[in-house]
Parts: structure tokens; C-alpha cells; sequence
């Protein structure tokens, strides 16, 4: 089961243990991290779930769709290594993956 | 100073209430009654991955059962608030027990419109609006099991398209001249048609359900122009009704749904409402709406605990909605009514193509298919009541945001 580390908005690491073949998005949600809103619950149509993937991490993750990458461009604050964490799907080659979630999310309110 | 906030109802507003309620400092006690005997869960899938059997039943919770007891949520599943005592400030529930409390949040979320022919009553007229009523459409849908479902709106089509790529011989029963009517652009009804019928779906429109017959079970579908449907599974996606009786029992004002103001309080002010039972106020679109949506269950849930908590916190939204059918993704944001000016962007034949309404100028909403550029910039855009150049905003070259 891969060990996923969150850097939240405040700078607290929290370091979750998820389930192989669920998704980044889930393993955030479940364990209530701060930040990741996941407010479609995983079917690209809102953008909540934005996160910047760690130094190195990027070309180990499936690159994106052409769905996503249309939402991503207008999320807040879009970066290179900018990901949906819906569509990160969890393997064991990705223990010990690292994100950091960002200060807000495009649809969210406040 | 202790408190305690009840809320009754374990959807997604409800879900998101405890979320917000505790993360914005609510330290009294908080108490969460849901009548299903299940965390709360995320609804979407129910006719999507969750029917096909793609998702499995244990990442449909929204939070595991650690996070509730982290943050002292007294979850009472499998409990239904039976009576609201307006005036005494408490709730009676199914287990006999009665929960008092300083502020009530109503999240009841909506019920299916019953079929009303005759012969619905019978077993094997099934809905899908909870994970219980899953289980029994399923074990149908095996292959070359015959299909019929009644309605050609979001449930019914998702599922169409669910139980067609099980191998199901579908056929979708619809009463109006074309599919999900009430939501979308007549082109993009025949997009979803055509798509449907290329993948093998039979689909029939103007056609009206008048009876439903079998012995012991629904077995077909007769329509009034006498054509009739064998059914192995039946499943009817007829729209939706608030579920508020409840508060009208409790004497809220209700009407299409709880109202609630802006602030999502009802007519007695220590009661709140939130998500597709209320009917509510949009301010940005001008009118009252009640909306069976994940997007408002969310906002609004969240905009009630802020009020609860005493800070005035206005629900204005332009709502969005989607749907997954085959391997298209619909994407709505606004709401239509009351435009004067409607264009499409791109030609449906390249699969891909975004319908725009327009009133006074103004954009209001946007319907983008396999389109997740123009949806994510017409969100801004509709919220910012921006006004595009028309001849631009036609142009499927020029980006949406670039036509402003």
C-alpha cells in the first residue's frame, strides 16, 4: 500500500497510507486532508482536487488527458506539474509520493 | 457556551456541513442523523461506475468513519428524524430518541417522481436514487438482458449507457419529442441521441408510458399508441421531487421545496435548509431555484454552517452539472432560462462542441460537450456577467475567454 505525503496549505505534512488502485483524490478525502475539495468526487468536471505534484514524481504518473489538462488550465494558479489528483491512480511505484496542495481551488468559494 | 447543531440528512450537503462546521470552529455538539444505515456516500456513481461495478461500494464514502470520530461527529445512521418540534427546538427520531437543538440543518435532499400508471406498483419497477436500490438493477444487467427504462433524462440515460456496455439489449422510453429536454439545447438532445443509438440503444421519443404489466412482477411496458416492451429489468428515471415533508410537517414554508432565504435559513430562524430540498434564491440568475445538483448540495450546505455559526455568508452560485454517458462528458454551468440569444461553438460532428446562451449580452450558461476548456472559462465568465463579442464567441478558433 503506497505511503502518500500531502504538504497542505498551512505547510502541515500529512502523510496518509492509501489502498493500492484507488485514486490521489480518495486518499486525500478520506483522510479529510485540507484543501482537496473533490467536490465532482473524481469525474473531471470541477477542478477542486488541483495539486503540484513533487521534484520528480511528474514522469512517474500517467501523463494527462486532454480533459484534464482543459480544466487545469483554469484552475487556480496552474503550474507545470500542476495535476487533478482524481486522475493520479495510486500503484506501489508511486510510494512515497510527495504533493503539495495548493492555497485554493478554482471553484471554491472564499 | 455549549450548542449543538443538528443536521438530518447524510447526502452530500449534509456530508459537507460537519465539514465545514467543524473546520470553521464549531466546538459544541454536533449531530448527523441519516436514515440510510451508511456513511455518507457520493450519489454520481450510483448510476455510473458504481452500477457497472467499476467502483467498488467502499470508495463511495466521502470520509471514513475515523474522520467523524476525529472530529466529534455524532453520527446516528440508519435513524430517521420522524417530527421537527419547531417550537420546542428538538427532533424526534425513528429509535425513539429525542435530539434538542440551538440550529437545525435540513439537508433532505430529493425523492424520485413515482410512476403513476397502473401497474407501477408492482415488484420490478425499480429507481435509483440510494445504494439500496442498486443491487437489484444490477443483478439484472447481465448480457442480452432486455432493458427498458422509462425516462430519457440523466438517470435514465447514464444508465442506458451503463447497462449497454454490460452487453444489455436497452431501450429508453421518453416521453417528450427529444432526450433530456428540460436541461440541454435541442442539438445537443440529438447529439446524446445519436450517440446513444450508434452505441445500440433503442430510443424512443413521444412515447407515453400508460401501463405496466406481468404477473407478480413487471414484465412490459405498454405505451399509449399500443406498442408495448418486454422487460427483463425496468427501471423508471422520471425526475425528482424535494423531499420536504418533513418540514412542511414542522410548519416550515414550503413550496417546490424548503424555502429558504439567501442566508439558506427557512421561516423559522433557527432552521436551516441546504441542497435539492430547498427553493431557494439565485441572486445572480434573479429568480428562485431548486436544483438537483452535487455542486449546490456543496456550496450551500457550506454557506448554511457559515450562517449557523453567525456569519452572514450570502449563497450566490452559478451552479454547474455534468454527466457521463458512453465516453462523453457533458458539462453544464449556469442555467438557461430566459435567454434571447443562443449560439453554438464547433460542429457536434467533430464530437466536440459548446453551446452558449446569452441574455441582454450578458453570458448565463454554457453547455460544453467532450469540452473542458469552455466549460472551466465559462464559469468565470458567467459569474462575472461578461459580455462577449458575438461573432468571436461563434468562432470555435477563438478560446472562450478570448471572445470577451
Amino acid at each position: 500500500m503506497p505511503t502518500v505525503t500531502f504538504i497542505e496549505p498551512d505547510g502541515l505534512r500529512r502523510t496518509v497510507i492509501a489502498a493500492e488502485g484507488i485514486t490521489l483524490m480518495e486518499a486525500a478525502r478520506q483522510n479529510g486532508v485540507q484543501g482537496v475539495v473533490a467536490q465532482c468526487g473524481g469525474a473531471c468536471a470541477c477542478a477542486t482536487c488541483h495539486v503540484y505534484v513533487g521534484a520528480g514524481w511528474e514522469r512517474k504518473l500517467e501523463p494527462p488527458e486532454d480533459m484534464e489538462l482543459g480544466m487545469l488550465e483554469s484552475a487556480w494558479q496552474p503550474r507545470g506539474n500542476s495535476r487533478l489528483s482524481c486522475q493520479v491512480q495510486l500503484t506501489a511505484g508511486l510510494d512515497g509520493l510527495e504533493v503539495v496542495v495548493p492555497e485554493r481551488q478554482g471553484g471554491e468559494t472564499g | 457556551m455549549t450548542s449543538t447543531i443538528l443536521i438530518v440528512g447524510g447526502g452530500q450537503a449534509g456530508a459537507q456541513a460537519v465539514d465545514t462546521l467543524r473546520r470553521e470552529g464549531f466546538a459544541g455538539r454536533l449531530v448527523l442523523v441519516s436514515e440510510e444505515p451508511y456513511l455518507p456516500y457520493q450519489r454520481p456513481p450510483l448510476s455510473k461506475k458504481f452500477l457497472s461495478g467499476e467502483l467498488a461500494r467502499e470508495r463511495l464514502p466521502f470520509r471514513h468513519q475515523s474522520f467523524y470520530d476525529e472530529h466529534r461527529v455524532e453520527l446516528k445512521l440508519g435513524v430517521r428524524a420522524t417530527r421537527v418540534d419547531a417550537e420546542g427546538r428538538r427532533a424526534v427520531l425513528s429509535n425513539g430518541e429525542e435530539v434538542g437543538y440551538d440550529r437545525l440543518l435540513l439537508c433532505l435532499g430529493a425523492i424520485s417522481r413515482p410512476l403513476t400508471c397502473p401497474g407501477a406498483g408492482l415488484p420490478g419497477v425499480h429507481y435509483l436514487r440510494g445504494i439500496d436500490d442498486v443491487p437489484a438493477i444490477q443483478a439484472g444487467l447481465k448480457a442480452a438482458a432486455r432493458v427498458v427504462i422509462i425516462g430519457g433524462g440523466y438517470i435514465g440515460l447514464e444508465t442506458a449507457a451503463t447497462a449497454r456496455k454490460l452487453g444489455c439489449a436497452v431501450t429508453v422510453l421518453e416521453m417528450a419529442d427529444r432526450v433530456m429536454n428540460r436541461v440541454v439545447a435541442s442539438n445537443v438532445s440529438e447529439y446524446f441521441a445519436h450517440e446513444h443509438r450508434t452505441q445500440g440503444v433503442k430510443l424512443v421519443c413521444n412515447t407515453r408510458v400508460v401501463r405496466i404489466e406481468g404477473s407478480g412482477r413487471a414484465e412490459r411496458v405498454i405505451c399509449a399508441d399500443g406498442s408495448s416492451y418486454e422487460a427483463d429489468v425496468l427501471v423508471v428515471g422520471v425526475g425528482a421531487l424535494a423531499n420536504m415533508q418533513l418540514a412542511a410537517d414542522a410548519g416550515l414554508a414550503c413550496e417546490n421545496g424548503i424555502i429558504v432565504d439567501e442566508h439558506c435559513r427557512t421561516s423559522d430562524p433557527a432552521i436551516y435548509a441546504a441542497g435539492d430540498c430547498t427553493y431557494h434564491p439565485s441572486p445572480r440568475f434573479d429568480m428562485r431555484v431548486r436544483l438537483e445538483s452535487v455542486d449546490n448540495a456543496f456550496e450551500q450546505a457550506k454557506a448554511a454552517s457559515l450562517n449557523m455559526l453567525g456569519r452572514p455568508t450570502t449563497h450566490d452560485r452559478v451552479p454547474w452539472f455534468w454527466s457521463d454517458q458512453f465516453d462523453n462528458k457533458l458539462l453544464i454551468v449556469g442555467l438557461s432560462q430566459g435567454h434571447d440569444q443562443q449560439v453554438t461553438r464547433g460542429d457536434p460532428a467533430t464530437r466536440s462542441f459548446t453551446v452558449c446562451y446569452l441574455k441582454g449580452g450578458e453570458l448565463l450558461a454554457v453547455e460544453a460537450i467532450n469540452h473542458s476548456k469552455d466549460y472551466m472559462a465559462a464559469r468565470k465568465l458567467i459569474a462575472d456577467r461578461a459580455r462577449p463579442d458575438i461573432v468571436r464567441l461563434a468562432d470555435p478558433e477563438v478560446a472562450l475567454k478570448d471572445a470577451f
